[in-house]
């Protein structure tokens, strides 16, 4: 099974059963006990809204059922250097860490993160269907356990785009019906294949073009004709400052982030989901660990990716969880009440139109293509 | 210093009268020198712990990071019988390495595989030739397939058809001695191809670019911090205490701020739809629709920094100025100098140790600086520290990083050596 069938059967399945809550045996998880493990860990996230929400869904739980201390440390954006440097230096202070896939990937290549089986080291779905089978091709490789799925999108400035709001991705790149600044991430990841489905690439030749010298030219060719109008930013949280200031009209970032900024700050912003860019995010456990931290931290990731942990967690922050057998238990959002479904980049109505990022492509040409990047940036 | 002198001279008047004995008949000289040396030595001791902090906090990381920027022994210790056989292969002759290099290959492989190195070798590769990292996580799966008693050649090409280009194996054998330039050349925008080290095509050339800019913007950061800085110590140091010691809050208190609050400050103040522009719209200067764009670009970088680095530069103007006697001014106007004589011929010269002073702080500072660009500096405000940052904590081309930094600090010492030529280093002074 493809990455987008899997996607697109765990929003089905989201809409079969309904963002109607339906009460699953909720909750009284059998955990198994640890034994020989240490009784303190370190975890390891982005921290704001998204630490907070995996905190509320597995770490209280976790520490409430095993009396375990759980040090909460914010270092994810730097993550794949630290745990080469500590690897290096033979002291591993983490036992869990969150990362992004393509940095898993890499930590996997380094050798630097422990492999993870998934027959037996991580919880099978409710019905008996095994982890690894529950996760898919979202389980990129055996060092990563998935654990949600956000993306890569736009939002833009309701009351800056007249009465015709954007509809298509390649309303960026026009600037003469949105005039306007645009955020985009300082990085060739993402944009370049904007660029190039907006100058008229099929959707599934994209890469095949875009590993060419003809392709990079053509994308920096399509980039150029914005380049003036773009504001490049680095943190996630600096798009929906930069919509809510007016400083730019439309902007891509992170799914959540613009949910708070739409949902819970009430700002005039509006989603543009149309070729969102899906991405992962998940755990792995770094190399190094000594035995008894080691069975700590594997057995907190077999509580923590369960499929009712993961379907707890999008109560607190709209991230799709990454087991299908999540999806019919997602529900309301904690505080505000709403239903999250609609929220979730994974919901049909937002996904009709997506773009799935090649991570083994992107571990290949990054070095390169960043290299070319930057010298574009720079001219 | 003088009390050396005068016991050298001593111990050369003691070598004249060799004959001179202590009390218990030891030679003078040797006793004194006895006396000398247990000195020294107690100095040394005192100071030991500070050393010991130097050499590992300070000398080591760097002499590490030094080594980092050549070290590349990861090749033949990954591939140590195939480096060998490709030795003896000749890249010029447009033939594939012999059957033999491709045994080596898999028996090195199939180690590699077992201990789960050879992904680390792919992403090593990677940094000089695209698709490396692919190309060895894939064939690190096929492995297992591998027959021993088939041509290993054929099988590798079936693996992946790179294994059957010449490109491939000139990349291994080019990177498989233990010391490279490959990072150095990289970091100044040149490889090594088949035809000797040439630049880098027009569209991956950026480091040099980007040395020079950060040298250009760090001296232009400079002179504004001198610019605005010299008044204000002028003021700390003439007013009377009660107002100079306000002045001096006001100038400390930013400096006790963080560093990530002054700079979205600026952020909010300078952006397009930010107070600076709001005023100006208001006022009339501007139109609404062709606001300044004063931030994300290599102007919010200056501003940004020049306001965070000031308070260095005011600090060692203001107590060299505070050490001028303002009898030098007084007795100058008595002579009949108008202002501008007095300042120019008396006080400037006076004060140039502190701007000296101040200006390598500032600059030394400036050019290392990566926190501020990365934040306002858009696409033409970044620095070369912002290159080095993403290096190390997002590319993992820690040689690469290394190389450039290793650059960066030669540029800097050898900028030191310029400026005590031209100034003189002791010409400055902090207090």
């Amino acid at each position: 099974m493809n990455f987008k069938s899997l996607l697109m059967s765990t929003a089905a399945a989201s809409v079969m059963l309904g963002a109607s809550s339906i009460a699953a045996t909720s909750g009284s998880h059998e955990m198994a006990p640890c034994d020989n493990c240490a009784n303190e860990m370190t975890i390891v996230s982005w921290g704001g809204a998204y630490s907070a929400s995996q905190k509320a869904a597995y770490d209280d739980p976790y520490a409430a059922a095993t009396g375990v201390k759980i040090i909460n440390d914010e270092s994810s954006a730097e993550a794949v250097a630290k745990i080469r440097a500590m690897n290096e230096a033979g002291n591993v202070t983490w036992d869990v860490v969150d990362v992004v896939a393509a940095d898993a990937l890499r930590l996997c290549d380094e050798g630097l993160a422990e492999e993870i089986d998934g027959a037996t080291e991580l919880a099978a779905a409710p019905d008996g269907t095994s982890a690894d089978d529950d996760f898919g091709a979202l389980r990129v490789n055996e060092c990563f356990v998935p654990q949600i799925v956000y993306s890569t999108t736009f939002g833009y400035r309701t009351d800056k785009v007249g009465d015709t709001p954007p509809t298509t991705v390649c309303d960026v790149f026009d600037t003469t019906k949105y005039p306007g600044k645009r955020a985009l991430q300082k990085r060739p990841i993402d944009n370049m294949e904007w660029a190039l489905y907006c100058d008229g690439v099929a959707k599934d030749k994209i890469y095949e073009v875009l590993g060419t010298d003809e392709g990079v030219a053509q994308a920096f060719a399509k980039l150029d004709t914005i380049k003036g109008d773009v504001v490049w930013w680095s943190a996630g949280a600096e798009t929906p400052q930069l919509l809510a200031d007016g400083e730019v009209v439309m902007g891509s970032t992170f799914n959540g982030r613009l949910f708070s900024a739409i949902v819970e700050q009430k700002q005039p912003i509006a989603m543009l989901w149309d070729m969102q860019s899906f991405d992962l995010d998940g755990w792995i456990i770094p190399k190094g660990l000594s035995p008894e931290r080691l069975a700590r931290a594997k057995h907190y990731l077999k509580f923590a990716t369960d499929t009712q942990r993961l379907a707890d967690q999008s109560k607190y922050i709209s991230y799709g969880p990454a087991r299908k057998s999540s999806a019919p238990l997602v529900g309301k959002h904690e505080t505000l009440g709403i239903d999250m479904g609609p929220h979730m980049p994974t919901d049909p109505a937002n996904s009709s139109n997506v773009h799935l990022y090649d991570y083994g492509w992107w571990a290949d040409n990054r070095d390169d293509l960043d290299a070319k990047f930057q010298a574009w940036l720079a001219k | 210093m003088v009390d050396q002198t005068a016991s050298n001279s001593q111990l050369q008047a003691q070598d004249n009268v060799s004959l001179l004995t202590t009390h218990d008949g030891q030679p003078l000289k040797k006793s004194l020198a006895k006396a000398l040396r247990r000195e020294k030595l107690r100095a040394l001791l005192l100071i030991a712990p500070l050393l010991l902090f130097i050499f590992l906090t300070f000398i080591l990381p760097i002499a590490d990071m030094l080594m980092r920027s050549v070290e590349n022994d990861i090749v033949s210790n990954t591939l140590p019988q195939a480096v060998v056989e490709l030795q003896a292969w000749d890249p010029q002759s447009g033939e594939l390495p012999p059957e033999s290099a491709y045994v080596a290959l898999a028996a090195d492989l199939k180690i590699a595989v077992k201990e789960k190195i050879h992904t680390r070798l792919g992403s090593r590769l990677n940094y000089d030739k695209a698709g490396m990292s692919g190309l060895f996580r894939k064939t690190g799966r096929e492995m297992r397939k591998f027959d021993d008693n088939q041509p290993a050649k054929d099988q590798f090409i079936s693996f992946d058809k790179d294994w059957g280009e010449i490109e491939t194996f000139t990349v291994i054998r080019r990177l498989s001695p233990n010391y490279t330039d490959s990072y150095f050349l990289s970091s100044v925008d040149r490889e090594r191809t088949s035809l000797g080290v040439q630049m880098k095509p027009e569209n991956e050339q950026i480091y040099i670019k980007l040395f020079i800019r950060t040298i250009m913007m760090s001296i232009l950061i400079t002179l504004s911090c001198v610019l605005l800085g010299y008044p204000v110590a002028y003021l700390l140091a003439t007013l009377p205490t009660k107002s100079s010691n306000m002045l001096l809050i006001l100038v400390l208190l930013p400096f006790w701020t963080s560093l990530l609050v002054r700079t979205s400050a600026w952020k909010v103040l300078l952006q397009q739809q930010g107070v600076i522009n709001d005023l100006l719209v208001w006022i009339g200067i501007i139109a609404d629709d062709n606001r300044l764009v004063m931030i994300n670009n290599m102007t919010g970088t200056i501003i940004a920094m020049t306001h965070i680095l000031l308070p260095f530069m005011i600090l060692p103007l203001y107590s060299v100025m505070k050490t001028i006697s303002p009898s030098f001014v007084r007795a100058s106007k008595s002579m009949g100098a108008t202002d501008w004589t007095t300042f120019w011929k008396i006080y400037f010269p006076n004060t140039i140790p502190g701007i000296g002073a101040g200006s390598i702080l500032v600059f030394i500072l400036a050019i290392g600086y990566y926190i501020t660009p990365e934040l306002v500096g858009g696409t033409s405000g970044v620095f070369i520290s912002n290159r080095i940052a993403y290096h190390i904590s997002s590319s993992l081309n820690w040689g690469l990083a290394a190389a450039l930094g290793a650059i960066l600090l030669f540029l800097v010492l050898a900028l030191y050596w310029v400026y005590d030529r031209i100034v003189g280093i002791d010409n400055v002074k902090l207090g």
